[in-house]
């Protein structure tokens, strides 16, 4: 691939201050090429330099391997188009004459014609901005995102190489966001544009990006691809706030969010509240608790002030689960966002509950068991799945931050602390009649406050999984108990 | 413009200019025509007539010219103390009767022209060091600040000058009438060669409308296109207040009238302007003429009389 824009030790002064300080970096045609920095970082100043809008001063830009100076502003605008910041907008011109204004560079002459192909030009930039059916209109009739696509188009019209965009999504709405830079990115790929866009939204600019750079002091901090710059930790040093990074829910690009600075104060487990009746069981927290859950409701990381545990008849079938469990606590005024919604045929008035708080830590730990479908996992396989209502639901609740590391572990450590409690209850799989691992629709829920106490891990080997392992065990044996014996009960 | 010539202390039917017309390009008419009325026609009502279009259009032109350069629709040779500078060079002409040999009759268009722009780029130059963003405000206050400076040095000239300067006070006042057709040359070519310079810059004009950054980014050489207009705008205004002195309104009206007729686009616009500019001082002069006939009045109290109001209704419909 051939390199479209070479910038070498590019330094530039506002008077006294120095603005850049040797910024070195190359793009690629077709690449789409975001600069990210805090306000004052020379970002601007950087993409006026790229546009010939400043002089350069010390070091050498290179558009096509041919130093941007020796091309006149025509042959510039043939080649680079910008998108600026803002723009003023000229009253009463209409869409169309905006962006008729685009092909400036391809004319000639003193009086020169409207050819074909500046017309096809224009009419093809309208198109793609989604801007033909306005292009009658006076552009200060629109609103700032349509304005924004407007000078979009102009820029596009110039039939460019290379786009200089200086946040682009500036005055636009979400959709109107992640529109215009589908599109960015749809036309580097087919056209083989390349994008120089300058982001303020360390978001946005690792989803659309190929490579980024960063520029903190007028200096390249780093530059690579969004997984390789977003550190943590570089992050934090450049922006001077905290961030964490995750994984995007559906793409292979990294996500960071900010961590507002806001004081927690660890209320302890004593904020828990538990009200039963005999439709269901309802522990409720004053804060919300960050929630790993494979509930009907409100499966996996979530956040939530209500943990619903309800009784439904044995026979209970539904298409659709979730949306029956969901309109369920939707009747009982629960916010269906910050609910967590299992379902049990046992009756919850046998919950079982342990707390757990030697060793420094906080924990409690809910459990209803029910064995009427009880499986030997590692059998499994022999038998037909049947589905029917499941019957060992597991609610921890810890006082402490936990990792997501310190998630996974606490759900394998309390599944084995289960499995050993079925052990030694004697729990047969009735189809092979081997000893019971757990039943067929078993769920869980481990909730911390995310506050207080920090834990890595949760194994065996940790406090934290020690107390789980104890407290499930414990209270899954009490629940398989008061099971038996509701069910000698009723004989 | 037949009209203009038709209407007059004495008046001569349509019928009768357009014999006379037809008989000076040699075809003669069936009736002879009187030769007072040949007079009249040829050597005072036509040119009066083309000097009023060509200064109602180079005016306006340059005003258009102005407001779309300087994005600034307050702008125009007279807001920005252009007119003022030039006629501080014409009335330095007339006063010392200066004859610069080369140029001789176009002395006075040239020295005009020369004031004329040198008052620009003084302006532009100071309210640069005001205020960099070169904001409307600050170019009008330092447009008015020039402006009522040549006006005291004008003044101050009269004032010294005593009574042989009668032409100068008459010229001031704004005037088409007699000056006869070596006026009416003397503007051609200024008119010339300022049109053409505007008018080459259409769609430049165009593009400064967003401001110019965006004009660079299209690839406006924005220094190059930027002085050109600027010079083109002076030339026209100093030739025509060379030829007839200090007529306001017209530069800062005629374009806005067209503007909200047919929209912003300088395409349009330019060519437009020059026609309705041209057209309104010559309604303008007749005006002048015949109002209080047989006496005149000065052109300036017409066009602002008309433009005036006209102007403030229609900015308040605009804005309502």
């Amino acid at each position: 691939m051939s390199k479209m824009l070479r910038v070498k030790e590019l330094s530039y002064r506002y008077g006294t201050k120095q603005v850049l300080h040797r910024v070195s970096f190359a793009v690629e045609q077709g690449e789409f090429f975001g600069i990210l920095g805090p306000n004052g970082s020379g970002k601007t100043t950087l993409l006026k330099l790229l546009s010939k809008e400043l002089p350069l001063q010390e070091g050498e830009t290179m558009l096509n391997n041919m130093p941007l100076t020796s091309f006149s502003r025509k042959q510039l605008a043939r080649t680079v188009a910008v998108l600026p910041q803002s723009v003023d907008a000229a009253f009463g011109y209409t869409v169309k004459e905006t962006v008729e204004l685009g092909r400036y560079a391809h004319q000639h002459g003193l009086l020169p014609k409207w050819t074909e192909e500046d017309e096809r030009a224009v009419q093809e930039a309208l198109e793609k901005t989604g801007l033909l059916a306005k292009q009658q209109q006076p552009i200060d009739q629109l609103s700032g995102g349509e304005r924004q696509r407007v000078y979009l188009a102009r820029a596009l019209a110039q039939e460019p190489k290379l786009l200089l965009l200086d946040e682009p999504t500036n005055h636009m709405d979400i959709a109107q966001q992640v529109r215009l830079l589908d599109e960015l990115k749809q036309w580097t790929n087919e056209k083989r544009l390349t994008v120089v866009a300058i982001f303020h939204d360390l978001h946005l600019a690792s989803l659309y990006c190929d490579r980024l750079l960063l520029l903190h002091e007028g200096r390249v901090v780093t530059s690579g691809t969004p997984s390789e710059l977003m550190e943590e930790t570089t992050i934090e040093r450049v922006f001077h706030v905290a961030v964490r990074r995750q994984a995007h829910p559906a793409l292979p690009a990294p996500l960071v969010t900010f961590l507002p600075h806001v004081e927690h104060m660890s209320e302890g487990l004593a904020s828990i509240t538990v009200t039963t009746t005999s439709e269901q069981l309802v522990i409720t927290t004053k804060k919300p608790f960050k929630v790993l859950s494979s509930a009907v409701v409100g499966a996996g990381f979530q956040w939530a002030r209500y943990f619903v545990n309800r009784h439904v008849p044995k026979q209970y079938t539904s298409s659709d689960p979730e949306a029956e469990m969901k309109q369920y606590l939707r009747e009982r005024s629960f916010d269906v966002q910050q609910t967590i919604g299992m379902m049990t045929a046992v009756y919850v008035e046998d919950a079982a509950f342990v707390y757990e708080k030697d060793s420094g830590v906080s924990l409690c730990v809910m459990v209803t068991a029910g064995v009427g479908n009880a499986v030997d996992v590692t059998k499994a396989w022999q038998q037909n799945a049947s589905s029917s209502v499941g019957t060992i639901n597991t609610m921890i609740f810890i006082d402490g931050t936990l990792t997501d590391a310190a998630f996974v572990q606490a759900v394998m450590t309390a599944t084995e602390a289960k499995t050993k409690a079925l052990c030694d209850e004697g729990v047969l799989d009735p189809a092979t009649n081997t000893i019971a691992t757990g039943t067929s629709t078993d769920c869980i829920a481990i909730a911390a406050s995310q506050t207080g106490i920090e834990y890595a891990y949760a194994g065996s080997a940790t406090a934290l999984g020690k107390a789980i392992g104890r407290a499930v065990y414990e209270a899954t044996i009490n629940a398989l108990r008061n099971y038996e014996k509701r069910k000698g009960e009723r004989r | 413009m037949l009209l203009g010539i038709s209407i007059g202390a004495l008046s001569i039917p349509f019928s009768t200019i357009i014999e006379i017309f037809l008989a000076q390009i040699g075809i003669a008419s069936k009736h002879p025509i009187p030769d007072n009325l040949v007079q009249i026609v040829l050597a005072i009502r036509l040119p009066r007539v083309v000097l009023a279009f060509f200064v109602g259009a180079a005016l306006s032109l340059a005003g258009a010219a102005f407001q779309g350069l300087l994005k600034n629709p307050l702008a125009d040779p007279y807001t920005l103390g252009v007119s003022s500078g030039a006629s501080v060079g014409a009335v330095l002409v007339l006063f010392f009767h200066w004859q610069i040999p080369f140029f001789s009759t176009f002395t006075l268009p040239v020295v005009s022209v020369a004031f004329g722009i040198a008052t620009l780029f003084l302006v532009l130059l100071f309210a640069r060091k005001v205020d960099r963003r070169l904001s409307i405000e600050t170019i009008i206050l330092t447009g008015i600040i020039f402006s009522a400076f040549f006006s005291a040095l004008i003044s101050l000239m009269i004032a010294l000058s005593g009574e042989e300067l009668r032409q100068v006070i008459g010229w001031l006042m704004g005037s088409v009438a007699m000056r006869g057709w070596n006026y009416t040359l003397m503007i051609a070519p200024f008119f010339l060669i300022g049109s053409v310079l505007l008018i080459a810059n259409l769609r430049e004009l165009n593009a400064f409308a967003f401001g110019e950054a965006v004009a660079a980014h299209i690839g406006v050489d924005v220094a190059k296109r930027k002085l050109a207009i600027l010079i083109g705008a002076s030339l026209l205004t100093g030739a025509a207040v060379a030829v007839s002195g200090a007529i306001g309104f017209v530069g800062l009206v005629v374009p806005h009238m067209v503007r909200l007729v047919i929209g912003p686009n300088h395409r349009l616009l330019l060519p437009l302007s020059l026609l309705y500019g041209g057209a309104f001082l010559v309604l303008a002069d007749l005006a002048a003429r015949t109002i209080i006939s047989p006496r005149e009045l000065p052109i300036g109290v017409i066009t602002a009389l008309i433009g005036a109001p006209l102007f403030a209704y229609l900015f308040f419909k605009r804005k309502t």
